[in-house]
């Protein structure tokens, strides 16, 4: 069995959000209050609820509410730390990302991304420092990462970048996300479903 | 690497096939659902238009965040996040053609109860559910262990789970169990010998005299806590016991086709010759009512045998009993015989069954709750009430003091309102101690059978159940 071709992330191209900061962590990412919720939907508006708000509640000049409709996000060091929650992600995901670029992830939520079809690609700190001055100076600028040879292009150059050797293989391979990858073997399940004494013929 | 076992049996039966990354795929036979871990992996399916392919093998029911007082049960409940949960859960399962249990059925209860008294869990299954508590199911001789919430995703849109193959650990238990002592008293025995992580990477077969004399009911409290132990799931053997249980159940087929059902049970017992990665034999017939002294099932002693000095114990739980002795405020060199109880709870997917009731009930039966002991006695599930009421079980207790409830989890971890305050200690049923479990970070939990909870709420302190007349056990 191979992966689903449809599921394959060889390569994210887009613009850029770049977000400054170490440690920035997963309370940050989505404030634990927004946890009570039995669903997944609408967790793009509590990305960065808090960090995206002044005093008064009203919106402010945070990267989410300035770059909306960029794909690729620019972190520094430890990106994602503190609790585990599969909400960060997932907010950042709704919100438009599909892939990050930063100095180092925490581990559980670089797990976490990969479960996603997210890449979270390791890069120099001065690389990081460039991309966010690029992206700051023209935020449209085109932005590619090659997942597949782990290779990043901007502003007419390629650098190297890092990811996680089992997180590139389930990318590249497209076999990161269980459900598709369950599912394709529909027949077989159906088959063995059917070999079980206790399942009723359908 | 094992072979032969039931474990091997049924896994095979069950493998899909191999998945790229290396994992086996299994099919699932019974996926539990309740309303805590199931919301997000609904709306995922949902907002992704997978439809559940399998939804006559799933089966929901409401337990952890339900009122447990009949008055409290009325809709909209008032606890905000608890109506959510329980709205979603109707929502979801209404709309992919789930059988859900609410609290508007007579068989709503602990999933972990649910499951088995309905029959609808049987030997040679797999039985999967998003809470750690499946183990109990393997009591039946079924694979079954609990699952996270991406996997509960997974089996709603696959009815499979990706899963990697463990070890296997037979767990010999000798003996004949005396009077006063229960199956509970077995497992925490099994826990404080082999450790609260013993189990990693393991499953346990239990197996053996003692535990071939228990009936159903006992073989699920000792498979329940297997997960206590560090082992993801445990099972026993299925035998007459196991059949004869089953039998005339709502979800067990009838006469011919009871036969049939039951040449596959018996095909995939362990076979006499199959070989485990790991044995370990326990002897029972010297066993004593057991009782927790430390805030892990693993910190446990017989009734009549005192409490250890954490510097007698081996180097690497040292600290832990230390910390633990500090949170508990009990005294080593003494037995836990005497310390005062401010609750007594009796209930839980350990022993939340009709028997364990009984049991508790030859106890109480004539005599009173000691003044200032909270005493609540809650039903598994709705028909574990429903009979129990049938004999006027629930009149021993109401007499004797004791709350008597409607079903649910509460105050095995407190996620609705029955919780404990500041430093109660309470004799639990239940299967954690942990700090904080019971609802209050400095609440002090000790786990005993229900005989032994009973004993305590009438003495007002820990006791030997054995002291009293009447009292059953070997079960
Ligand atoms: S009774 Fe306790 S252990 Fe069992 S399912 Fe409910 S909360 Fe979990």
């Amino acid at each position: 069995m191979s992966g689903n071709d449809d599921m394959k992330v060889n390569r994210v191209t887009g613009t850029g959000v770049p977000l400054r900061g170490d440690d920035i962590d997963t309370d940050q990412i989505i404030p634990a209050r927004f946890l009570k919720s039995t669903t997944w939907e609408g967790l793009d508006e509590y990305a960065f609820y808090d960090a995206r708000r002044d005093e008064e509640g009203n919106l402010n000049d945070h990267p989410f509410n300035e770059y909306r409709g960029a794909n690729i996000l620019v972190v520094n060091e430890n990106f994602g730390c503190g609790s585990s929650r599969e909400h960060a992600p997932r907010a950042l995901r709704r919100w438009g990302v599909e892939a990050i670029v930063g100095e180092s992830f925490a581990e559980i939520f670089a797990d976490n991304c990969k479960s996603l079809g997210m890449p979270a690609a390791v890069a120099d700190a001065d690389v990081v420092e460039s991309l966010q001055d690029f992206v700051e100076a023209d935020p449209s600028a085109g932005i590619e990462l090659d997942v597949e040879n782990e290779r990043l292009v901007y502003d007419g150059e390629e650098v190297d970048v890092d990811i996680d050797e089992s997180m590139r293989q389930a990318l590249v391979k497209g076999i990161w996300d269980t459900v598709a990858l369950l599912r394709s073997n529909m027949d077989a399940i159906d088959e063995t479903a059917a070999s079980l004494p206790y399942v009723d013929e359908r | 690497m094992s072979s032969g076992t039931l474990y091997d049996k049924v896994w095979d039966r069950h493998k899909v096939g191999e998945l790229p990354n290396g994992q086996d795929q299994l099919f699932v036979g019974l996926h539990l659902i309740h309303e805590v871990t199931s919301p997000q992996p609904f709306s995922e399916l949902r907002e992704r238009g997978i439809e559940v392919p399998y939804p006559e093998r799933n089966v929901a029911t409401v337990d952890h965040i339900v009122p447990t007082r009949s008055e409290g049960r009325d809709r909209p409940l008032e606890d905000e996040a608890a109506e959510g949960m329980l709205t979603a859960l109707e929502r979801n399962t209404a709309e992919s053609g789930i059988t859900f249990y609410g609290l508007d059925s007579d068989k709503q209860g602990i999933a972990h109860v649910v499951a088995p008294e309905l029959g609808l869990t049987q030997p040679g299954m797999t039985v999967v559910c998003g809470d750690s508590h499946t183990a109990t199911h393997g009591a039946f001789g079924a694979f079954a262990m609990g699952i996270g919430t991406s996997q509960v995703r997974d089996v709603l849109a696959s009815q499979t789970i990706a899963a990697d193959k463990a070890d296997v650990r037979r767990v010999e238990v000798s003996g004949t169990l005396g009077d006063g002592v229960y199956s509970k008293d077995v497992i925490l025995k099994i826990i404080r010998d082999l450790g609260v992580d013993g189990g990693v990477g393991y499953v346990y077969e239990y197996g053996g005299s003692a535990i071939e004399q228990l009936d159903m009911e006992g073989r699920l409290a000792v498979c329940n806590m297997s997960i206590e132990g560090g082992a993801r799931a445990g099972y026993i053997n299925p035998d007459e016991t196991t059949y004869e249980f089953l039998r005339g159940r709502e979800y067990v087929p009838e006469g011919e086709a009871f036969e049939e059902r039951k040449e596959y049970w018996e095909s995939i017992r362990t076979d006499p010759d199959a070989e485990y990665d790991d044995v370990v034999e326990i002897d029972a017939d010297d066993l004593e009512p057991m009782v927790t002294w430390g805030t892990n099932p693993g910190q446990a002693v017989g009734v009549g045998e005192p409490v250890p000095a954490p510097a007698d114990l081996p180097e690497d739980e040292r600290d832990a009993a230390r910390n633990a002795q500090a949170h508990t405020g009990v005294t080593p060199g003494e037995t836990m015989e005497g310390y005062d109880v401010d609750v007594a709870f009796i209930g839980t997917c350990t022993n939340g069954r009709v028997s364990d009731f009984r049991e508790a009930a030859a106890v109480v039966e004539g005599r009173q709750v000691a003044d200032g002991v909270r005493a609540l006695a809650v039903p598994g599930s709705m028909t574990v009430k429903e009979k129990l009421e049938a004999d006027g079980v629930d009149e021993i207790f109401e007499d004797a003091g004791f709350e008597w409830r409607e079903a649910g989890c509460s105050m095995c971890l407190a996620m609705n309102d029955d919780s404990l305050h500041g430093d109660e200690r309470c004799a639990s049923s239940s299967n954690r101690n942990y700090i904080g479990r019971q609802g209050s970070k400095d609440g002090r939990t000790i786990l005993m059978s229900p005989a032994m909870v009973a004993a305590a709420a009438v003495e007002g302190a820990v006791t030997d159940v054995r002291d009293f007349d009447g009292v059953g056990g070997g079960r």
